[in-house]
């Protein structure tokens, strides 16, 4: 009975409360808000919570998760030569690509090792799923850190783990010294993170290295990704390749172009437009130079990667709707309208803050400054064109709640874009409209609330709860990041907004990320990425199965 | 008289004084950045990045060890610069005398020096990475054991 792995954790903490159980383990089981599949979940979490008792998963378990695993592992080492070949070929740098042949390397034996000791034709189900993925993330953070670390630019095994995360994570909060003089294939794989973790990391494995559809499911479900576009799940992860190679080429060559026009030199803008592309649409916010956006000093190349970072927040699907020419649906979607009106609401904040200090003198500072970060922070992109130091010292504590907020809210669901979402944010307004009419008709009433994600859909209880639930749960990882850097002495608004900034994956910095903070709050932070990036699932699935594993019977 | 001429010295001690003005570091500027804007300063480092010729004039960074400051300077100054710090190479160490802006109108808000006076004091130079041979060894007989391991994967499952 695996699927227990992850369920004996919501029936041993929520047994007095069945109905929140079966709600909170339908959105885990990856119920999805919108595409009616957690009435299936549902039926499966009341059948399985009969079951009050923990049971030990069973060898056959653990050589599933092992073999699923391997073959992720065995990706990320394949991935590696790519900076391997470049770095001896393109960039000519023969000591960082041994890097990177030495790292690949130790990723392929380790996968191989794992798939073939474990080597099995079962498909993985929910929970082995959600177990894969979460330690998959963990090993592409230790084994993507290893090239980084043999850089020299990393003063611990740690910094370079948090540097990875945060990639993968699409997070950008850097721990990297001495950045100006990385090498360009160092550089190539900090930017290639976000890229490979934006997509998903169980993406490429259904693309490439996996077989079987449910199995496929199951890890596509684990990443926080609850809508296929095609009705194949192999066929949805390949898409999602082919939707961001596209726009990586034309977003590289249109950057390209821009930064020659502003002063670089042909290689150094292409492998410049190359490097903010893939951080910028994959809403990472990392940047091949120190100072981040603010090194380009350009109104052009800022409003291009305004452009990047808003279409790499939008849901794939709707990239999918526009891919079909079905141009009205940006204009009908609750997550573009959501978009669009927190963006409003947000700007407005931060502008009122921003001018009650005196902060910019005129309308082309408001938009370089303030609206280029607020977007920044509302698709959890994190570029920055000022520096970390000027949002405590000048910006003020209205325009920083005004980040705070956008950050904490962020971009589309099923995108790169990190936080709590504007679908589920969508939602919350429509079911709260709801209440508020049931209050003022006649109790006999019968009051229905819709909203257009895709299609039509009627709003119901049990999808309103599911996404209060994640909710909170982003809620509680943004205030645990925030204790924890409390304790250690940080003022509670910086801390909010670096914790804020981790969870959500955002990558703004006011100055606590540095080298110098206490190891705990990198281990935090690290943690705080982590299960931000997966939406919480695949975590407490992973937490589950530990348990299960030393308590079960 | 002799009050006139001690004001006149004290006078031109103060300008001296003023000539060869503490330099600022970059941690320095960035958090007393109300005090130093509009502000003649002095700030010293490295050269890093591209130097991005804009029109008459050109934007480098100088990097003191800390953050890397935008510099905006006349194209002709700007020449004088023969190494940016990169991988590759170490880039010339400058001392810049400008005028500090927290928020400069002219370039929609950012923080950067319209330089005065660069001068170089060290030039920069090539970095010269030698191969590791730690490393060559390493990643040699790492993919000898993953050939091997493949090898005998495949050996193994053909039996």
């Amino acid at each position: 009975m695996p699927e227990c792995f992850i369920l004996w954790f919501f029936v041993k903490f929520y047994e007095e409360n069945s109905f929140l159980l079966y709600c909170y383990a339908g959105n885990i089981l990856g119920s999805g808000v919108c595409n009616g599949n957690y009435r299936h979940w549902l039926t499966i979490c009341i059948s399985i919570s009969v079951y009050t008792m923990i049971l030990r998963p069973q060898v056959n378990d653990i050589k599933n998760i092992g073999y699923y695993l391997g073959r992720i592992i065995l990706g990320i080492g394949l991935v590696m030569f790519l900076p391997f070949i470049t770095g001896l070929v393109l960039f000519r740098e023969p000591n960082p690509a041994l890097d990177f042949l030495i790292s690949a390397n130790i990723a392929i034996l380790i996968g191989l090792a794992l798939s073939w000791l474990c080597k099995t034709d079962k498909e993985l189900n929910t929970g082995q799923a959600m177990v894969v993925i979460a330690l998959s993330w963990l090993a592409a953070m230790a084994l993507s850190a290893i090239p980084l670390l043999l850089s020299g630019h990393y003063k611990s095994f740690l910094d370079a783990c948090f540097e990875t995360m945060s990639g993968f994570t699409t997070t950008g909060l850097t721990l990297v010294q001495d950045l100006d003089h990385l090498s360009q294939s160092h550089n190539l794989w900090r930017h290639l993170g976000p890229f490979l973790g934006g997509q998903g990391i169980a993406i490429i494995a259904i693309s490439f290295l996996v077989k079987g559809a449910s199995g496929t499911f199951n890890l596509y479900l684990g990443e926080g990704r609850d809508e296929k576009l095609v009705p194949n799940v192999i066929n949805t992860a390949r898409f999602i390749w082919v939707i961001s190679i596209v726009y990586l080429i034309l977003g590289t060559i249109v950057l390209g172009l821009v930064g020659i026009s502003i002063g670089l030199k042909p290689q150094s803008a292409f492998f410049h437009g190359a490097c903010i592309f893939m951080a910028g649409f994959d809403t990472a916010g990392f940047s091949p130079q120190s100072p981040n956006i603010l090194y380009y000093h350009s109104l052009i190349y800022e409003i291009v990667i305004i452009f990047f970072m808003v279409i790499g927040s939008f849901n794939f699907n709707l990239h999918y709707q526009i891919w079909r020419g079905n141009f009205k649906e940006i204009w009908k979607n609750i997550e573009t309208r959501t978009l669009l009106f927190v963006i409003m609401i947000v700007t407005l904040i931060t502008m009122a803050g921003l001018r009650q200090l005196g902060v910019y003198s005129d309308g082309i500072m408001f938009f370089r400054k303030g609206f280029f970060q607020v977007i920044s922070g509302q698709t959890t992109t994190g570029y920055m064109t000022i520096y970390a130091q000027q949002f405590f010292k000048e910006w003020g504590d209205l325009a920083l709640s005004g980040i705070i907020l956008s950050m904490a809210l962020g971009g589309c669901a099923c995108s790169t874009a990190g936080g709590i979402k504007m679908l589920r944010v969508g939602i919350i307004y429509k079911a709260f409209r709801q209440d508020i009419k049931a209050m003022m008709l006649s109790p006999s009433a019968v009051v229905v609330q819709k909203f257009h994600h895709i299609k039509t859909m009627f709003i119901e209880d049990a999808q309103v709860r599911a996404v209060l639930v994640v909710t909170l749960g982003y809620l509680f990882l943004y205030t645990l990041g925030t204790l924890v850097g409390v304790w250690l002495g940080y003022p509670f608004l910086e801390a909010l907004f670096e914790s804020t900034s981790a969870a959500a994956n955002v990558g703004l910095s006011c100055g606590i990320t540095d080298t110098s903070m206490p190891a705990i709050l990198k281990v935090t932070y690290i943690i705080e990425m982590w299960a931000g990036r997966l939406e919480l699932m695949s975590v407490f699935a992973l937490f589950g199965f530990f348990v299960a594993f030393v308590k079960g019977k | 008289m002799k009050g006139f001429f001690f004001f006149v010295i004290l006078c031109l001690m103060l300008s001296i004084s003023n000539c060869y003005a503490q330099t600022s570091t970059s941690l320095d500027l960035l958090n007393n950045a109300k005090q130093y804007d509009g502000k003649t300063v002095n700030y010293k480092g490295e050269v890093i990045g591209d130097v991005m010729i804009r029109g008459d004039f050109a934007w480098l960074h100088v990097n003191d060890g800390t953050i890397a400051i935008g510099i905006w300077v006349p194209k002709a100054m700007a020449q004088d610069i023969c190494y940016a710090g990169n991988y590759r190479n170490k880039g010339d160490i400058v001392e810049v005398s400008g005028m500090f802006h927290r928020s400069c109108l002219e370039h929609g808000g950012d923080l950067d020096i319209h330089a005065s006076e660069i001068k170089k004091i060290i030039s920069g130079s090539l970095a010269f990475q030698p191969i590791s041979r730690k490393k060559t060894y390493l990643g040699a007989y790492s993919l000898i054991l993953v050939l091997l391991f493949y090898a005998l994967k495949k050996f193994l499952q053909g039996r």
